[in-house]
């Protein structure tokens, strides 16, 4: 496809403004730029046809299956799209919440900030939740930065966080913004995390230790009680990375596991769309211990009236306002639809999902751990490596049936990893259909390798020269 | 339940394939010790009442005033075409194009929207976004103490006050030195921001310039939309020039999702932070896209990573794309000269009060009242009119001192009853 730039034409246009009824006013030349900016000179239809033909290649929830383990690729709501855009949020200026003044005149959308931290607290077990990280990766630095809080409080000499050698990247990447040294803390053979390796590398030294639970091998971690406890022994905190929070849903609650700091990812759990890989929203919650430190100002609520406080020995603001607020919207409206009930329902049927699709798969690849799965089953395709093909070759072959891939090669502990992640919204029939192509799929790694190699034949172009990409890096025009 | 689709028929046969009995079979890995002590949620509603519930929140919020309120987020006007194609749902319902092949859409887009970012600042290269301006700060700061190996951070006095405390924030455990002023001796970085959140308008070439002699960086926070007119980072000398992209398309939202937008220089480009995208070709040799240099990404190189981000802003770097392209070259320059030519004509209007900008200023200017700001701009709430910011608010200035930004929608009719009713509820 051309590319916008390419469809300019000089002195086409498109937007047009209302007629200049002032006088008109120049700055001195010094202070201007010398040329006008050469963005594309199209009309209406040229962009509204370009970007119509862009979208139509891509793969999206709404046209494809797309079980990307760790990211819960499901159905996002068309009505958290419609409340979304009531313009009394989405025409908001955010501040009116920053002088007295104005407070009464975004009265609706403190009391949503407000529902929407109550909600997520009382569904994790946690005190109080802040809606200020805007993803889930400033999430985890928000909390990794509460945890630094709390320590400098105590006085404790602490610099060093814990993260599990199945973690998402982000979290050591987190906890190093946040000042901590990272140590690796191994998995035992079944998937979950070893207590003796927990306690070899815990010492005086240890802040913290950031875990996944589910983890990222999908399995949940059975001594999480015992680890927080020998965390709490030596004054150090235990962090919930909510990626899998979908799995566990009304069955258990971080607060409950004894955790004390967790982040939330409202467009992985509640629904939220993934837009491409972003905005998503990551609000943090916290126990006891780190109330006093949450981001501030907070919302709340006095004889009815909403307004804003900052706690005693807030770390101070890691957004402007309460981040990503039109995301917290089309959260809040997930959680009203589905009240206690259907959250707790959501991650049933999520779980069941995993497990049709693990017993559906578990005969023709080899199964990274024996059982235990909840929202997502983890494959490793050695086997079918030793033959010549690749859990990537899997993942693009996947794509000429119309499926998205899972996420390939992580965990990183699982040789040629296949992690899926079907999600609740699925049907059995899709189900099924991702099923019986993974299995031609197998059969085509012994009879046919070269045809997957060669896949994908039916998207826009096949396989892209990554290394040219790096080498001869052209990144705009 | 409303979004899963699966049958009571489904779930036995499922069930059955798994080898169980029972839903809570495949929940026996949590020990019954750790089941929930509480799950006190409230009970459904259907799509007709959370609607009704989400309507009356929105409606006790104020968006039919006359808004004359920035401070770094605008009230622009938005082509419709820029909702109709950011809100199609093959864009939105898709994740980071982890396979590229089935991710064109996307990757296109953000190699687009990289190209609008380097041709508005006149910078070399574009990531395909960040969070949001005050994060976008902070990621300038860390790129710039890691291409120094300094640890020292100047702030100028022309900086967004939220973006000074949020980088404090972020950065309160790396040790860093933080300094105001444009001193650049021994600092890794100085930031300015252009207009300054009061709105004025400067050069920094003569900065950045000493900055380069003294072995520093110049990062410029910029306004996005004034650059329609105004001189670019780029052509100032910048090394990194960062904004909050929420005047491109974005609606106020009260405070988000936004756009971080950073773009750098050449010799900078592998110490930057988020995705990039870049052109290359299948075996085909037809033209596609992919995300490059990944390995500064935390998915590879974890604790060692330029930044910890993940999921970014990338519709809102849609948005922003689709909106620059539906103003043009020429759409750009003229929404710019709109905002700045009825921003004069008010001030004009306005010569009742002092105002505090010393030199020219873009589409915002702060002025003194003879009284409280806050007492001022209650009593104008109540006339229609969002007045501006009290500037004690966030910290930057007297209690009388308030921020007036005007964008291309206001008339001159709308000015014209703004400046009448603010001499009345300031002077009278």
């Amino acid at each position: 496809m051309q590319l916008i730039f390419e469809k300019s034409r000089p002195g086409r246009r498109a937007a047009q403004f209302d007629a200049l009824d002032v006088p008109e006013a120049s700055l001195p030349p010094a202070l201007c730029r010398a040329e006008p900016a050469e963005l594309p000179e199209v009309s209406e239809l040229d962009v509204v046809r370009h970007f119509t033909q862009l979208s139509q290649q891509n793969f999206g929830v709404d046209s494809n299956f797309y079980p990307l383990g760790s990211c819960t690729m499901k159905y996002n709501p068309k009505l958290a799209e419609a409340v979304a855009a009531y313009p009394g949020f989405s025409e908001l200026h955010p501040h009116l919440s920053t002088c007295p003044a104005f407070r009464g005149l975004c009265q609706g959308a403190l009391e949503l900030v407000y529902e929407t931290e109550q909600a997520l607290a009382e569904i994790a077990g946690m005190r109080k939740v802040s809606l200020q990280p805007i993803a889930g990766a400033h999430g985890e630095l928000t909390g990794a930065l509460l945890m630094a809080a709390y320590h400098r409080d105590k006085g404790n000499a602490k610099d060093t966080m814990l993260v599990p050698d199945s973690a998402h990247g982000t979290n050591p990447a987190s906890a190093a913004i946040a000042g901590f040294k990272v140590v690796q803390v191994a998995s035992a053979a079944d998937g979950t995390i070893r207590l003796d390796a927990v306690k070899e590398a815990l010492n005086e030294s240890v802040a913290g230790l950031m875990l996944t639970c589910p983890n990222t091998h999908g399995l949940f971690e059975p001594r999480v009680r015992e680890i927080a406890d020998l965390l709490h022994e030596s004054d150090a905190l235990l962090y919930y990375d909510g990626a899998n929070l979908n799995a566990i849903m009304g069955h258990a609650r971080p607060g409950d596991l004894g955790f004390d700091v967790m982040h939330f990812n409202l467009h992985k759990t509640f629904g939220t769309p993934h837009g491409m890989g972003g905005p998503g929203s990551g609000p943090v919650g916290v126990g006891e211990r780190l109330e006093a430190f949450l981001p501030g100002p907070r919302v709340v609520c006095e004889g009815g009236r909403y307004d804003l406080e900052t706690p005693a020995k807030s770390i101070g603001k890691v957004a402007a306002f309460f981040g990503n607020f039109l995301i917290a919207v089309r959260a809040c409206a997930y959680i009203r639809h589905l009240g206690g009930p259907g959250l707790k329902e959501a991650s049933e049927n999520a779980v069941l999902n995993a497990n049709y699709v693990f017993a559906r798969l578990k005969g023709t690849y080899q199964p990274a751990f024996e059982s235990g799965f909840m929202h997502e089953c983890v494959f490793s395709a050695a086997p079918q490596a030793k033959a010549g093909v690749r859990a990537l070759d899997i993942a693009k072959a996947l794509l000429d049936y119309g499926l998205h891939a899972p996420t390939v090669y992580f965990p990183l502990t699982v040789r040629e990893s296949l992690m899926i992640e079907p999600t609740e919204t699925e049907s059995k029939d899709t189900l099924d259909a991702f099923c019986d192509a993974m299995i031609e799929i197998a059969g085509k790694a012994e009879s046919d390798p070269d045809s997957l190699h060669a896949a994908p034949r039916t998207m826009p172009v096949g396989r892209l020269d990554e290394v040219r990409a790096a080498r001869q890096l052209d990144c705009s025009c | 339940m409303t979004w899963v689709p699966t049958t009571a028929a489904e779930r036995e046969e499922m069930l059955a394939v798994i080898g169980v009995t029972t839903v809570d079979d495949l929940f026996a890995t949590i020990p019954e010790s750790l089941r929930p002590k509480s799950w006190n949620l409230p009970a459904p509603e259907s799509e007709m009442a959370v609607r009704r519930a989400m309507a009356g929140l929105s409606a006790r919020n104020a968006v039919c005033h006359t808004s004359f309120l920035g401070g770094g987020f605008y009230d622009h006007f938005i082509p419709a075409a820029v909702d109709a194609l950011a809100t199609r749902s093959e864009f939105y319902t898709a994740y980071t194009p982890y396979q590229p092949e089935s991710s064109q859409g996307t990757l296109q887009a953000i190699y687009e929207y990289q190209s609008a970012v380097c041709r508005l600042t006149g910078m070399e290269f574009a990531n395909a976004s960040l969070y949001d301006g005050g994060t976008a700060v902070f990621e300038a700061a860390t790129m710039s103490v890691r291409l120094t190996r300094r640890r020292r951070i100047v702030c100028h006095e022309s900086l967004n006050p939220l973006y000074g405390r949020m980088l404090k924030t972020h950065t309160a455990n790396l040790g860093f030195e933080f300094a105001t002023g444009d001193d650049p001796a021994d600092a890794a970085c100085v930031i300015v921001q252009n207009p300054s959140f009061l709105g004025s308008v400067a050069d920094f070439s003569a900065l950045a310039g000493r900055c380069h002699e003294a072995g520093a960086l110049l990062v410029v926070s910029f306004y996005p939309l004034s650059l329609g007119m105004l001189k670019t980072p780029g052509e100032m000398g910048a090394d990194i020039a960062v904004a909050e992209g929420q005047s491109l398309g974005l609606p106020l939202g009260f405070g988000g999702p936004y756009l971080g937008v950073m773009a750098t220089r050449k010799e900078h480009l592998r110490k930057m932070p988020g995705r990039i995208g870049a052109a290359t070709e299948d075996a085909q040799g037809r033209r596609g896209f992919v995300l490059t240099l990944q390995a500064r990404e935390q998915h590879i190189r974890r604790e060692k990573a330029m930044s910890n981000i993940c999921s970014n802003e990338a519709l809102c770097a849609l948005r922003a794309l689709i909106y620059l392209c539906l103003l043009g070259k020429e759409g750009l320059r003229e929404v710019a000269a709109q905002c700045h030519a009825r921003a004069e004509y008010l001030k004009s209007r306005l010569s009742f009060l002092q105002v505090l900008n010393a030199g020219p200023t873009f589409n915002e200017f702060a002025v003194r009242l003879p009284r409280d700001a806050e007492q001022v701009v209650s009593a104008l709430a109540e006339r229609g009119f969002l007045a501006g910011l009290p500037l004690a608010a966030v910290g930057a200035g007297e209690a009388t001192d308030l921020l007036i930004a005007v964008t291309e929608k206001r008339t001159r009719h709308e000015l014209g009853a703004f400046a009448e009713a603010l001499k009345e509820a300031a002077c009278s």
